[in-house]
């Protein structure tokens, strides 16, 4: 019953936003049904709208838990961006200096240098709550305006390929260093790891004393810290581990797509992460549907705007459409007779 | 209780779709057919900009009434993954067979793998990064000699400041921006040599605050003539117009935003390049990898002169612009000072504009006040 309710309420929710976006579409003048055909069309009716609907999702399940995890101890991080920019340069950087290793280890080193710079930007922002009681909301976002900074200058300056000219990047990666694309689809392994990361994270969030702790964190950290907790150190390790997650995102984006660190890897999928892990509930497991079916939004957005000429913003209204009835449905959980158990036998009125 | 509610919500789904199906039924609107030849354009940003992506547009919209030309636009596509599957999406989905990705960021690895893996499909970047024996012969760039406008810019600048001192706001000190600020100098010191530009860099290409407070800035110093290489100039010639200064425009005509301090500006003029490569499709003929010009070609346009430009100021630009048509006129011609008093272009030396010299141009002239 209970996942049965888990699965109707966002589902309806979804629906629900669907029709108002139909209104909205109508008020402009285009018939709602051709605007679902085509947003179907785009997004899922074929192996090449699915491949173009994961590739958009898979950057976004790394940088969801970078809001995920943390929430799970109460913290409210929104700052995966700065993580995934500084990590992405962690990995050119990295990938650069072992040009002439084997791709494995190269890769590898990448991708650990791209996850330890990407955990100590976010437990910084879990050290200052901490420590000092900065709100972290705040401190990761602010965090993110001084990474790109950074990123910024060390690309544009003493990090530049003198190659570069019009466009500042970092030198480029040797082609057998990039990492290819998911059992010959066009989607890359950003996705792969996504769905690695989010079992195990559920794993660990849900089957372990561990995971258990931190949530007795996030619940009441007065109690946790009674109860003989190292609430600090769990902080941390949650921020350390969302950033760990955009980190990886950065360097998926260097070393599958981009091929050098340069301003392209700002892209804002740090932010893009944050709607999704709010959908999902801060579920690691829940971000994957959710992820896919924003990536689905933004496939199918470019359809709506191609063959109805519609603005982007259209998608956008959806988007915040399915943000909100999807939030605003979580008041319903519990409330749906439906849904309950039915313990008495009285007739329902 | 909550019986009740989840009916009522029930009841209110029902109903909102009902609404939705009627308002659909009367609002109906048909999708286009897509066409026999498709041509597919994507902007890194809004379409409507000011700016550049605007000058892409305009452009776009005017090869729609091509005979049998159908156009698909698409527009703030990030330079990542994103961009690939939305030239994707024009091939597989509305058939295109021409694309005009249009940000700098799409070409490198964007524009080469999908040139890779669609052969028979035309792929015409703006920006000229397009190399011989290295890309794809089914991939070009497009740019235009937009200094040439910049510097008829510097010439009308000079002519209206009083106070000597000119603004520059840039986003990026990369060649192709450090161009546009030296010819503007160039010109206006053409005018009155001990005319300064002062130059703010900014950083990045959309910064509508950190512009605001660039353009406040120079005000107040006393600069009465600014200009921009941004992507969208809108804040700054608003800026401009609300602190009574003058303004020279970038990338579109932005001469509504400041009926009464608009000089002129340097346009792009991409319907030249855009019907070249539409017609060339048409026929059949092979698509012309590098495709530049200037003035002379009609890569590039001044806006129209604003009512408070002089006589004088008029009369100067149109002759030298006259000049740069015929081809007569060379803007990097030695001796070039750089601001730190060394000489970057020896007595005797001329670049032309297809010199590659000026594609590395990593100074700033004489009378730019300002670090790169």
């Amino acid at each position: 019953m209970k996942a049965a309710e888990s699965l109707a309420i966002p589902v309806g929710a979804l629906l629900a936003a669907m029709a108002l976006f139909g209104l909205f579409v109508a008020a402009l003048g285009v018939s709602p049904f051709e605007a679902y055909a085509l947003i179907y069309r785009g997004a899922f009716a074929s192996a090449f709208s699915w491949q173009n609907t994961l590739a958009r999702a898979a950057p976004l399940v790394l940088t969801a838990l970078c809001v995920a995890v943390p929430a799970q101890a109460g913290l409210m991080v929104i700052g995966g961006e700065g993580a995934l920019v500084l990590g992405g340069l962690a990995a050119a950087v990295v990938g650069h200096a072992l040009a002439s290793s084997s791709p494995l280890a190269a890769q590898l080193a990448m991708a650990v240098a791209a996850m330890l710079v990407g955990a100590a930007w976010i437990a910084l922002a879990g050290l200052l709550r901490h420590w000092r009681g900065v709100n972290e909301t705040i401190s990761s976002l602010l965090l993110t305006y001084i990474a790109i900074a950074v990123f910024n200058h060390l690309v544009e300056g003493p990090l530049k390929d003198p190659a570069s000219l019009n466009k500042p990047s970092t030198t480029p990666l040797p082609e057998r260093l990039m990492i290819g694309k998911l059992f010959g689809w066009d989607v890359h392994w950003g996705l792969g790891f996504g769905v690695v990361a989010c079992a195990l994270l559920y794993v660990l969030m849900s089957r372990t004393t561990w995971g258990f702790a931190l949530r007795v964190v996030g619940g009441n950290p007065r109690a946790a810290r009674l109860a003989g907790l190292p609430v600090g150190a769990l902080v941390l390790l949650a921020c350390a581990i969302g950033g760990a997650a955009a980190g990886l995102a950065g360097m998926v984006e260097v070393a599958a797509v981009h091929g050098s660190a340069n301003a392209s890897l700002i892209a804002g999928y740090g932010y893009g992460g944050i709607l999704i892990a709010f959908i999902a509930r801060h579920n690691p497991l829940a971000i994957l549907p959710v992820s896919v079916l924003v990536g689905g939004l933004a496939a199918s957005g470019g359809m709506l705007q191609r063959r109805l000429d519609l603005p982007d913003a259209t998608v956008l209204v959806l988007q915040g459409l399915a943000f909100v009835t999807i939030l605003g449905s979580e008041a319903l959980y519990g409330r749906l007779s439906v849904f309950q158990p039915r313990a008495q036998t009285e007739p329902v009125a | 209780m909550s019986d009740g509610m989840g009916r009522m919500d029930r009841r209110q789904v029902l109903k909102t779709l009902g609404a939705a199906g009627v308002m659909g039924a009367l609002g109906a609107r048909g999708a286009w057919a897509i066409g026999k030849f498709v041509v597919g354009v994507i902007y890194v940003g809004p379409r409507d900009d000011y700016g550049y992506n605007q000058a892409q547009a305009q452009a776009a919209a005017a090869i729609k009434k091509m005979p049998g030309v159908t156009v698909v636009e698409q527009e703030k596509v990030p330079e990542t993954t994103d961009v690939q599957k939305t030239m994707g999406s024009m091939i597989e989905q509305d058939g295109a067979t021409l694309l005009f990705p249009t940000s700098f960021g799409y070409f490198d690895p964007h524009i080469l793998k999908m040139a890779e893996k669609y052969p028979n499909v035309r792929f015409a970047h703006c920006g000229g990064l397009w190399t011989e024996g290295k890309h794809p012969k089914n991939a070009g760039s497009y740019f235009g000699y937009i200094d040439e406008c910049q510097y008829l810019n510097g010439v009308v600048a000079g002519h209206a400041s009083k106070s000597k001192k000119l603004g520059f706001i840039a986003a990026k000190p990369i060649p192709q921006v450090l161009r546009n600020i030296n010819a503007f100098t160039l010109g206006a010191r053409s005018v009155d040599a001990k005319i300064t530009t002062t130059l703010i860099v900014t950083g990045d290409w959309s910064l509508p605050v950190k512009e605001a407070e660039a353009a406040n800035s120079l005000i107040d110093q006393g600069v009465d003539v600014v200009t921009c290489h941004v992507d969208s100039p809108k804040v700054i010639v608003e800026t401009a117009e609300r602190r009574g200064i003058y303004v020279c425009g970038y990338h579109a005509d932005q001469s509504t935003l400041a009926p009464k301090g608009y000089l002129t500006g340097a346009e792009w003029n991409w319907l030249t390049p855009y019907t070249m490569h539409v017609k060339d499709a048409q026929a059949g003929k092979p698509l012309v990898n590098f495709l530049r010009g200037g003035l002379k070609e009609g890569f590039v346009k001044p806006s129209p002169y604003g009512k408070a430009v002089s006589e004088a100021a008029r009369k100067k630009a149109d002759a030298v612009k006259a000049q740069m048509v015929s081809g007569d006129f060379i803007i990097f011609k030695g001796p070039v000072k750089d601001s730190t008093g060394k000489t970057v272009i020896d007595q005797g030396v001329s670049h032309k504009q297809t010199d590659v010299v000026l594609e590395q141009m990593s100074y700033l002239v004489e009378g730019v006040i300002g670090k790169v």
